[in-house]
């Protein structure tokens, strides 16, 4: 355990340290500056007085930067350490595989999840100086979503640095994933079901598999309960999971992705070459 | 194990080595008991066979030379031995496996790399960070780095990659020696040491000679030979030569030379005061202290400036004299 939490503050120092994360600092503190300049300055032009249209803007473009931003950075810092011989050192230390291996993932979790909370719970403090309305549920809802979108992330991300075994082959695997379930979000899909040859109901599966949609839908649905901007798709998913329902696997499922993502990444190293 | 099973079990184009260990007379088990074993241990990379059938047995308290050119296999060897690689056969370091027992055995090794890693975090926080690991004490460590010459305190807070060659690898010498390891893996540790750290350097592994093994690293045997007391080479992964050699250096011993030269030349007095060496008045006298293991090393840099040598007399501490030239 001590070796564990001995990595895991090593690689938040680490990433302190790192460009990366001033630079994801700077987006989501200034995403929330933005949005408050611009956001709720329309927004009271069109009669809304509360914080919810600036979340689930915040929300909506957390979902475009983070996971592309989780899934280089990770790949960038784990495969590039292991190819420039900071693993043949640093392993070559008594830490276990496992302390050092999870270690690494909680530092980073930390180090993804909290900028994106800070910049959000900025401002709910800021609105709440104001004195403009909190939606509370809202903003605990998609503090959960945050935290479940960098797990998920950071567990494909790990898995792949585990894969490959050169810094250009994992930024290749991880920007291939992320156009991938990009592509997913609309494109094939719409594109598979425009030749009919699959059933709807198949492609919305499809959909639901892939965690870029799940969130996007996740966030529609607090804003937007009965999904009518999804159109057809809404049935299907009202009519297996239910409101409700749908709220609690947007966050169970990428959950365990991610720990299925991440148990994996760690057999793969586990198993391997270490350097 | 006796040498007859060893037979039987090493493949055909080893048994001149087993020849060679038995008329060198070395026994298997230095100590009496062997610390590191390797049985059969193959490696291959994508269809190369890097490490082939290795068998070797290494006794506590040995100084092995691994000597070997580009892609002979040492890095290779030295990682398995770490039980960063996976591999065919087996390594066990006092009986246990470095692979499914790391944190046990890694406690008992201290590991100095070739090339220093490109770590971004500062002096301080790795030598904290191994500390802790390795449950020493950071004075410990930060008092060895002062004797081979480095203030820790000056550079605690400098990202480690930042420093020069010689500060990074006085650095990770510290790491290495600055806990009760039983096994030292280096791979060519004095490589960017000045003498006066290399001196110190020595006198440290002297200090640990009784209690560890070192398995030293290099290209070439004249950078490590006067260090070590058996020599083991590898070629395309396979052991060529595995031979003890002449031990009648103390790694701690220091010779004092006197250098008289023809004429003052700045680049020769330069080479000279780099070794701490101090001149007469006139310039033309030089005396200083050498390490006995840094001896061959500096007679390659006196042999460039032979023709300016008048006369060369290296002398063992307690004056009986050793070499003149």
């Amino acid at each position: 355990m001590k070796s564990l939490w001995l990595t895991a503050r090593l690689d938040i120092a680490e990433s302190l340290r790192a460009r990366w994360f001033g630079i994801y600092c700077l987006i989501f503190g200034g995403l929330v500056a933005l949005l408050f300049a611009f956001g709720l300055t329309e927004s009271r032009v069109l009669g809304f007085i509360g914080l919810s249209r600036l979340l689930v803007t915040f929300i909506q473009l957390t979902m475009a930067i983070l996971p592309i931003f989780v899934l280089i950075t990770t790949v960038r810092s784990v495969a590039g350490d292991r190819e420039a011989g900071v693993f043949e050192y640093l392993l070559s230390l008594p830490v276990g595989l496992a302390s050092w291996f999870w270690g690494k993932m909680l530092g980073r979790y930390l180090v993804i999840f909290l900028p994106v909370f800070v910049a959000m719970a900025a401002a709910v403090a800021w609105a709440l100086i104001r004195g403009i309305e909190v939606p509370w549920g809202m903003f605990g809802y998609y503090t959960l979503l945050i935290a479940v979108m960098g797990w998920c992330f950071l567990g494909i991300g790990m898995l792949v640095s585990a894969l490959a075994r050169s810094t250009d082959v994992a930024q290749g695997m991880a920007f291939l994933v992320w156009l991938t379930l990009l592509l997913f979000l609309d494109l094939i899909l719409l594109g598979v079901m425009i030749q009919g040859r699959i059933a709807p109901e198949i492609a919305v599966g499809f959909a639901l598999v892939n965690p870029l949609q799940v969130f996007r839908t996740a966030a529609l649905a607090l804003f937007d309960p009965q999904l009518i901007v999804l159109g057809p798709s809404a049935f299907v998913i009202l009519d297996t999971f239910g409101a409700r329902g749908y709220q609690l696997f947007a966050l169970a499922y990428p959950t365990l992705l991610g720990v299925i993502c991440a148990g994996s990444g760690y057999w793969v190293f586990r198993r391997g070459d270490l350097p | 194990m006796t040498l007859e099973t060893l037979d039987a079990m090493v493949p055909e184009q080893n048994v001149p080595i087993l020849e060679r260990q038995r008329g060198g007379g070395r026994p298997l088990d230095h100590n009496g008991a062997a610390m590191i074993h390797f049985e059969n241990v193959s490696k291959t990379f994508k269809r190369q066979c890097v490490l082939d059938g290795i068998e070797l047995q290494i006794g506590l308290g040995e100084r092995v030379a691994l000597i070997g050119s580009n892609g002979a296999g040492k890095t290779t060897l030295i990682r398995c031995l770490l039980g960063e690689y996976v591999h065919e056969g087996e390594v066990r370091i006092e009986g246990q496996s470095p692979r499914a027992e790391r944190t046990a055995v890694l406690a008992k090794v201290g590991f100095v790399p070739q090339l220093p890693p490109p770590l971004k975090m500062p002096v301080g926080q790795l030598i904290e960070f191994s500390a802790a690991l390795c449950g020493c004490d950071t004075g410990r460590i930060a008092a060895l780095a002062e004797r081979l010459g480095l203030d820790v305190g000056r550079v605690r807070q400098q990202p480690f990659v930042k420093l020069s060659g010689g500060q990074k690898q006085k650095i990770l010498i510290a790491i290495a020696l600055g806990r009760d390891a039983k096994l030292l893996i280096m791979d060519e540790p004095a490589a960017n040491l000045d003498p006066e750290a290399r001196k110190i350097f020595f006198e440290l592994l002297a200090e640990r000679q009784a209690t560890s093994t070192m398995l030293i690293s290099s290209h070439r045997l004249n950078e490590v030979a006067s260090l070590v007391n058996r020599v083991i080479e590898l070629d395309l992964g396979k052991v060529v030569l595995d031979d003890r050699v002449a031990d009648d250096v103390s790694l701690a011993g220091r010779l004092a030379c006197r250098i008289g030269v023809k004429r003052r030349e700045p680049a020769f007095e330069k080479a000279l005061g780099a070794w701490s060496f101090v001149a007469s008045a006139d310039g033309l006298e030089w005396h200083g202290e050498v390490a006995g293991p840094d001896r061959l090393r500096f007679l390659g840099m006196t042999s460039r400036y032979v023709g300016l040598i008048q006369d060369l007399q290296l002398s063992e501490a307690r004056g009986q004299l050793q070499e003149v030239a």
